[in-house]
């Protein structure tokens, strides 16, 4: 018997009855919801910038290599992408948009056709993401049901600057992603 | 070696015991806080609990859907039966890649399984990338926690274990400068490693993905600039629905660290293009701890750590003490279900509080299975349970462990044990006798209901 027959035996062998599977409720959520996202994002250490921030922060020439994929803030300095991340390691800042927001706790969606390379929001040393103010959503379920079974390789909840506490629990930005995620609100 | 003389050892030195407590005592606390912040909480957790026990009641239905959608989109599926099979299925892909160097993201299963030693005996560098299992592992020592794997360690021992391992100022042991030395460290790691491995947190089979969450984002580093992705599961982690995922997430980060969501919640449904995904789903016991009607609801467990955090016992004696891959109430109960013989002492390091099942996101009934393997071990042990007192079944005399421990307890301050308990006018402790009683009237009616 293969290992998948004999674990699936075992497992019917039992001839459980079957639990009922719960209907999902519709829970409430915050009234304001752009004040509760960018309180969320400030309790994960990210922040909330203009657009005007954003062109002053690429020509500012502190981040040698930016990639911009926004299409909702076009005509920003940017490069073709390499066909493998690890060609993306001296990448200093990324540009993405956002599908959509989550005001409980400031998660924001984002698919393969947002990213061009699933390395980059990762590997870059910091990210900015591009939301739509009209994509935010009040709680977790709210966002599963807009973003319902809509097929992407991959999909992300990225909710701040990569962390770590795992020194004495102390809470450090930066651990192996982006050191700083800085949201632009359209 | 069993629970009692493992704590003894861990309480020798005081002053780091004594802020092992405090520190994880605060990790509870900012759970509450965050479970708080939501009206919904306990609906949360009923619903999560009612999702797993169904998922658990056609557990091979579930399965085979999750193969055939993660066939679908291009996931390579494989099944273990047990812990070796697992280390051999990975063992074949390395091989087939030619690949003699790999990077893992925090997984418990494959401490379980004992993948790193299998791996290294065959010639495989195995990096661990979550920052406190590298710290672990520069030590070569397991993680002592399921979420915060060097809790035990104090920032002295890292910087002294990096300045050895990573050539850090001798002495320097600021967190963000040890952090940021790993990050370097890890970064050319993740450049080099061909094949990735990661955990998985949930199992979707109406999609056919696996969601997998850190906060660092080392699991998300691996397997993107790596050709492989092997995902390592066990069997227990499916929720039917894309959906249902909205009730797990919430309850996750909150129970586990006091985070309103970890900060990164990867959701993989197929391989990018030119690339691969595995996905091995492993029993190791599972299926057998399914058929014991009184234990299988501990397979609901999604390893968020609360049960440790809040365990007094926990607290004070350290993940080593338990000698076993999970520690903590819920280790407490998993592991005689593995090897009933050798971890015969664990469901002893309890004093039935009941703080970790009050704060189990899918309301695990975890202190009353303590009790019902405390009577399967005594009875195996040849003793009798019929004519005990409540306080023998209770194990306080059945094991000098217990007994040991809540002596500790009792003279030590009440202040860090859970409010629940101090407070309760039917706990013995918070009178200061000597031996804690039935620390629940709960608990007591289910004991009389069940005692025959
Ligand atoms: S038993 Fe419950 S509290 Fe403990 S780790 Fe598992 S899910 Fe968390």
């Amino acid at each position: 018997m293969s290992s998948k027959e004999s674990i699936l035996s075992s497992i019917r062998e039992l001839n459980q009855v079957e639990k009922p599977l719960p209907d999902l409720p519709h829970f409430e959520s915050a009234q304001d919801l752009v004040g509760t996202f960018q309180q969320s994002l400030q309790n994960n250490k990210g922040s909330v910038i203009s657009a005007l921030d954003l062109t002053d922060l690429v020509n500012s020439g502190a981040f040698p290599k930016v990639f911009s994929g926004s299409k909702l803030i076009p005509d920003l300095k940017t490069f073709e992408l390499p066909e493998r991340g690890t060609d993306l390691n001296d990448l200093d800042l990324a540009i993405i948009d956002g599908q959509l927001g989550v005001s409980e706790n400031a998660a924001i969606w984002l698919e393969d056709e947002n990213l061009g390379l699933r390395a980059v929001p990762f590997i870059t040393q910091h990210l900015v993401i591009v939301l739509e103010k009209s994509k935010i959503v009040g709680n977790m379920h709210e966002a599963y049901s807009l973003i319902g079974l809509h097929h992407s390789g991959f999909g992300v909840f990225i909710a701040g600057p990569s962390k770590t506490a795992d020194i004495e629990q102390s809470l450090v930005i930066g651990a192996h992603g982006a050191k700083s995620l800085r949201v632009v609100l359209v | 070696m069993s629970h009692p003389s493992q704590a003894a050892n861990f309480l020798k030195d005081e002053k780091r015991a004594h802020w092992h407590d405090e520190t994880l005592w605060f990790v509870r606390e900012k759970r509450d806080i965050a479970s708080k912040n939501i009206p919904e909480w306990e609906e949360l957790r009923k619903l999560a609990s009612g999702i797993k026990d169904h998922v658990l009641s056609k557990l091979d239905y579930y399965l085979e859907e999750l193969e055939q959608k993660a066939s679908a989109n291009g996931i390579k599926v494989h099944w273990a039966k047990d812990a070796e099979e697992h280390n051999e299925i990975v063992w074949s892909i390395l091989k087939e890649k030619k690949c003699k160097a790999i990077v893992k993201s925090k997984s418990i299963l494959t401490e379980e399984c004992h993948l790193n030693p299998y791996l290294e005996k065959r010639g495989v560098e195995v990096v661990d990338t979550d920052l406190g299992e590298r710290i672990v592992q520069f030590l070569k020592q397991p993680p002592s926690h399921i979420v915060l794997p060097a809790i035990h360690l104090k920032k002295g021992d890292i910087s002294e274990i990096f300045h050895e391992k990573l050539q850090t100022e001798k002495g320097n042991e600021d967190p963000v400068y040890l952090t940021h030395a790993a990050r370097k460290h890890l970064r050319d790691k993740f450049m080099a490693a061909k094949v990735a491995i990661t955990g998985v947190n949930f199992a979707i089979p109406e999609t056919g993905e696996f969601v997998v969450c850190t906060n660092e984002g080392n699991a998300d580093m691996g397997v993107h600039l790596a050709d492989v992705h092997i995902a390592c599961m066990g069997i227990e982690k499916i929720i039917p629905r894309r959906a249902d995922l909205g009730i797990f997430l919430r309850l996750l980060a909150r129970s586990a660290t006091g985070q309103s969501i970890t900060n990164y919640n990867s959701h993989f449904r197929s391989p990018a293009p030119g690339k691969e995904i595995h996905l091995i789903l492993v029993d190791n016991g599972r299926t057998k701890q399914l058929k014991r009607e009184k234990f299988k609801n501990s397979l609901k467990c999604i390893r968020c750590g609360a049960c440790m955090n809040t365990c007094p016992i926990y607290r004070r004696s350290g993940g080593y003490s338990y000698g076993s891959t999970v520690p903590g109430p819920i280790g407490s109960i998993l592991s005689p279900g593995i090897d009933v013989k050798k971890y015969s002492t664990l469901p002893f390091a309890s004093t039935l509080c009941g703080s970790c099942s009050d704060v189990c996101p899918v309301k695990i009934n975890i202190h009353e299975q303590l009790y019902e393997w405390r009577q399967e071990i005594t009875k195996a042990q040849g003793w009798s349970t019929k004519g005990l007192s409540m306080k023998m079944a209770n194990g306080i005399f059945t094991s000098p462990l217990a007994y040991k421990i809540s002596g500790k307890l009792l003279r030590a301050s009440l202040k860090n044990l859970p409010k629940s308990v101090i407070y309760n006018p039917l706990n013995a402790w918070g009178k200061n006798r000597d031996l804690p009683e039935v620390p629940k009237e709960s608990f007591k009616e289910w004991y009389l209901k069940n005692r025959s």
